[in-house]
């Protein structure tokens, strides 16, 4: 058994974000962070590590400047992490990402009771497409915004969360599950993880690794698989400033009142 | 390698994925439904709803209401509830036998589990969480107009890659409100968009349509051995959810609250009152645990578009203004007269809420025995 | 110096941590009662905080000095006391058996300690005996194979909670002054070990300091720790590894100062502009920041001169001490005459961070005593 985790490394869009002139990002001055939500998946993986004593495998795509990411994640607990990165996967969007982080986890090995875990979604994209994708890739069923997980034998019991319930679902592994905040709350790095984590195990998966998997072929990763494109991508308005009133006594909201009012606004 | 989706001409009409739960149908269809005839208008060709159960005829004709002009209608005790692999395979059956061009659905958590494996399964494109679509190019660039801070007089819509007047852009915010794309699926049908709840407008309801509409029943395959998941049980909330998303009034509270939670939280629900509205907070109240995640709005919560929005201490991270800028009028009441609040609010006042909003109710009480 | 890529993600470690669990309301709550904050201190222990200097061997982590003062800087910034929490056992609570420690007893005592299962603490003070450490009148006497202790000792940081002392006493009454020391470790929970009242501080609050008082304590002889009747050197040397330590707890409480005044000088507007726009601020806002940044130079300095067993490290971790304390209590002066009057009430917490500044000058070696050692090397 082992449970395989998929994140990202995100700008964090928490602080002040830059965008250029040509409505573009500014990645250069924003921090990097690990995907909130994707925190969640690790944390419910080394959960059940704790008490399964199974192998926690991490898969990200992204850069090499993912590596202090993933080094992080071993300092948690994680055993062993995959950086998938090669100039060929660039630009690929959600269906051509699915696609490679599918074959990189189907190379690296899928067993009967193994679990694979995502995040709900990525704070820079928001897609929440990626998970259900490689699941579809992979023919594995999914359970998504999962907000409690059981384990008995190969069946897992998850509450899977809707927006005025929720659904107790019953799925066999292997499977996908992806998760929501409320699952769980991440924990730290350990300190003793910080001065392993440097040892332990971190691959390179590249084109050439993955080249000669049937998911992947020119037609369907990168830019040019990719079955959407941005077409225009710009800043929202900046909107008029508005009326600040002066003071904030009686004679204050009694004049909004009537603003209000005599425009029919309530 | 060659795929049914790239044979782009075969594929004509706009499909919206109907979402019904315990046979009711969600709010979101009309609206989807509302949208989707403004696109199938501008294409010139037909709006169809698909909708899956289990003896859902009954809810279908409504749809007629907001514009469909067909529903396809699949019945299964397997399709009662919902499962990603029964709807999947019948939805992805469907498309390949009736090829809409444009295929829109609900960006709810069952949507946004349904739409990204039938895309991956049909080899096409999809967008997600959009908040605005169009097909007709002049109205892209009159939606820029004031939507952005495009310069639409000077900027190149033209495209050698594809036809600007007939494939779909499908508009959403990305990095947590702070920038907006948009988003095209030039070469493979159908184009497909899960849309966010509460955004698109519903259309004025037409009992004409009603008895207008088509109802089909296409055969189709589906057995026990399709599903890989068990629905257990199905547990609607017991509390009552505040309705944000449908409020005229909503009466919004922030970490401005945190000297006096519960006083502050009643503060809010007496204005709200005296207003007929609901009372909303901002994330940093719902992450403290001092109201429930129904009552949130922003990127992570809901989008609202009020006629007014009052926002008592919430200082107005941009994750926060994602989710209410659109409401009609906006006031803010902060401590702090830079808060970001104040940039977009229409009317504002600087000072402690625990002081404002008493005298405020009291003025609005006043002014309406007047008027 | 620049941090390497395993220090500086302890950095970030230390500060996620203390950033999010050392909650405004369980900071107040210390101040406010004062008692020992067991789930804090569970939680901290369950990251591998309390052993982070301990050798793995012995079940602690295996960090370096450099490790434990981007520990302390960092738990301190946000509260002081907290860092106190997890640098006892890897200071003058574990320093001891390190240094001098049988096999045996660093088996036996380390490993609890280390994932903070049991809490052992250093009782070197006694009424009359400060920083005239050799001053120490309490007593082992040998008695066969056993010593019994009398005696008292004072100020004894974690002595409510502690589940072992480490303490010095003498053993050959006719050698004077330092010599005749020995240095055991005590069960706490022996007959005729008893604690005093809780001292009320000034600041710390919420890591209890009593006396510890010992009336006719039989050990055995397992418990003598390091040769006999020369354990003084041992006391000296934990606390040069313990200067250091409060030295980057000085760093922290300096930074956190200058954090709060930075962003009060940015809120708060007199004469229609923010105060930082006056220059009587904003100088004291410069000298804040280079003082800081003097102190955790000189402090991360001194521990790779500890790590790389370098013999000026002793006098380096004096310097580093002297000036970082004084240090904090500079900065911690400005950022409460900054807020003004904000600044004298606990609405705040520049008030607090005024208080609790206060012992780093104290503890550990007072600031005169670091003069004379520093002066010592340089004039001997």
């Amino acid at each position: 058994m082992k449970i395989m985790v998929t994140v990202k490394q995100v700008p964090d869009t928490s602080g002040k974000v830059a965008v250029n002139e040509d409505g573009t990002l500014n990645r250069a001055s924003m921090q990097t962070i690990i995907n909130p939500d994707d925190l969640n998946a690790v944390e419910e993986a080394l959960s059940l590590k704790d008490e399964y004593g199974c192998k926690v495998v991490a898969f990200t795509m992204g850069p090499m400047q993912a590596e202090p990411m993933l080094r992080e994640l071993l300092a948690m607990g994680v055993d062993e992490t995959v950086l998938i990165s090669g100039r060929e996967f660039g630009g690929s969007d959600t269906y051509a990402t699915s696609q490679i982080i599918a074959a990189a986890i189907d190379t690296y090995g899928i067993d009967d009771d193994d679990i694979i875990i995502a995040g709900r979604q990525a704070i820079d994209g928001d897609t929440a497409q990626v998970g259900p994708q490689i699941a579809e890739k992979l023919h594995l069923p999914q359970v998504t915004y999962a907000g409690e997980v059981k384990k008995d034998g190969n069946t897992l019991t998850i509450k899977r969360m809707l927006e005025d319930g929720y659904m107790t679902v019953k799925v066999n592994t292997p499977c996908m599950i992806t998760c929501i905040k409320e699952l769980n709350d991440p924990r730290y790095m350990n300190f003793r993880g910080t001065i392993e984590c440097w040892d332990k195990p971190l691959t390179i998966m590249d084109y050439n690794a993955l080249k000669d998997h049937e998911l992947i072929d020119a037609t369907t990763i990168g830019l040019k698989g990719s079955p959407t494109n941005i077409y225009k991508s710009f800043a929202p308005p900046v909107k008029e400033p508005g009326m600040i009133l002066e003071g904030s006594g009686k004679e204050t909201t009694d004049k909004l009142a009537h603003i209000l009012t005599g425009k029919h606004i309530i | 390698m060659a795929y049914n989706s790239a044979d782009i001409a075969a594929f004509k009409n706009v499909w919206v994925f109907c979402e019904q739960r315990q046979g009711k149908m969600m709010p979101t269809t009309f609206e989807l439904i509302s949208e989707g005839r403004k696109l199938a208008d501008e294409l010139g060709v037909e709006l169809c709803g698909i909708l899956l159960g289990d003896d859902v005829d009954g809810i279908a004709a409504e749809l007629g209401g907001y514009g469909a002009d067909k529903v396809y209608v699949y019945n299964s005790p397997l399709l009662k509830h919902y499962t990603t692999d029964a709807y999947t395979k019948v939805i992805v059956d469907a498309v390949e036998e009736f090829k809409p061009e444009i295929m829109i659905y609900g960006a709810s958590h069952i949507g946004r589990d349904l739409a990204p494996r039938c895309a991956a399964r049909l080899h096409t494109g999809l967008c997600a969480d959009c908040t605005h679509l169009d097909v007709d190019l002049n109205g892209y660039v009159e939606f820029l107009r004031t939507g952005s801070n495009v310069d639409v007089d000077n900027t190149n819509f033209e495209t050698k890659m594809f036809d600007v007047n007939t494939n779909l852009k499908m508009t959403r915010p990305a990095f947590g409100g702070h920038l907006m794309a948009t988003i095209v699926c030039p070469r493979f049908r159908p184009a497909m968009a899960t849309v966010r709840p509460g955004v698109m407008k519903r259309r004025p309801f037409d009992e004409e349509g009603v008895k207008k509409v088509e109802i089909v029943h296409p055969d189709f395959e589906l057995t026990e051995a399709d599903v890989k998941t068990e629905v257990v049980e199905v547990v609607k909330a017991a509390k009552k959810l505040v309705d944000l998303i449908g409020a005229e009034y909503i009466v919004s509270v922030g970490r401005g609250i945190a000297k006096d939670v519960e006083g502050g939280i009643a503060l809010a629900e007496e204005l709200a009152d005296v207003l007929g509205g609901v009372v909303g907070a901002s994330r940093a109240v719902v992450d403290a645990g001092w109201m429930t995640a129904d009552h949130q709005v922003g990127q992570t919560g809901k989008t609202v578009h009020p006629k007014v929005y009052i926002a008592l201490g919430i200082s107005g991270a941009i994750q926060h203004k994602a989710g209410m800028q659109e409401s009609e009028y906006i006031i803010a009441v902060n401590k702090d007269e830079n808060a970001p609040m104040f940039e977009i609010a229409n009317y504002g006042i600087v000072g402690d809420l625990f002081k404002v909003v008493p005298l405020l109710i009291q003025s609005i009480k006043d002014a309406k025995a007047e008027a | 110096m620049i941090l390497d890529k395993k220090h500086a993600m302890q950095q970030k470690l230390f500060r996620q941590f203390a950033e999010t669990e050392f909650t405004k309301e369980l900071q107040e709550e210390l101040d406010t009662t004062g008692a020992f904050n067991w789930d804090i201190h569970n939680k901290m222990a369950k990251y591998g905080f309390m052993g982070v200097k301990i050798p793995v061997e012995y079940g602690g982590a295996g960090g370096d000095y450099l490790s434990y003062v981007v520990m302390n800087e960092e738990l301190a910034r946000q509260d002081l006391v907290l860092s106190i929490y997890a640098n006892t056992s890897n200071s003058l609570g574990g320093g001891p058996l390190l240094l001098a420690g049988s096999e045996e007893q660093k088996k036996e005592y380390l490993p609890p300690v280390a994932r903070g299962e049991k809490i052992l603490v250093f009782g070197l003070t006694e009424p009359g005996a400060g920083s005239d450490a050799g001053g120490t009148t309490t007593t082992a006497i040998p008695d066969g194979d056993d010593f019994i202790i009398n005696g008292r000792k004072c100020f004894i940081s974690g002595a409510p909670m502690a589940d072992w002392i480490i303490i010095f006493a003498k053993t050959d009454l006719s050698q004077k002054g330092s010599r005749g020391i020995s240095m055991f470790i005590v069960d706490m929970h022996l007959p005729g070990v008893s604690l005093g009242a809780d001292e009320k501080k000034m600041g710390i609050k919420g890591y209890p300091t009593s006396d510890v008082v010992f009336e006719d304590v039989r050990v055995g002889k397992e418990c003598l720790i390091g040769p006999l009747n020369k354990g003084f050197q041992y006391a000296m040397r934990t606390l040069d590894g313990g200067r250091l330590g409060v030295a980057a707890m000085s760093v922290g409480v300096a930074q956190c100062a200058l954090d709060e005044a930075v962003k009060y000088a940015k809120e708060r507007k007199q004469f229609g502009r923010r105060i930082a726009d006056f220059q009587g601020i904003s100088f004291m806002i410069a000298e804040m920041a280079a003082d800081v940044e003097a102190a955790r130079q000189m402090t991360y300095h001194a521990a790779e001169l500890k790590d790389a067993n370098d013999p000026e490290a002793g006098v380096a971790c004096s310097k580093a001490k002297f000036f970082a304390a004084e240090a904090a209590n500079r900065c911690a002066y400005k950022a409460v005459q900054i807020h003004g009057g904000y600044g004298y009430i606990q609405e705040y917490k520049v008030e607090r961070l005024y208080r609790d500044a206060r012992i780093l000058s104290i503890f550990e070696g007072t600031t005169q005593i670091q003069q004379l050692v520093i002066a010592n090397s340089l004039l001997k």
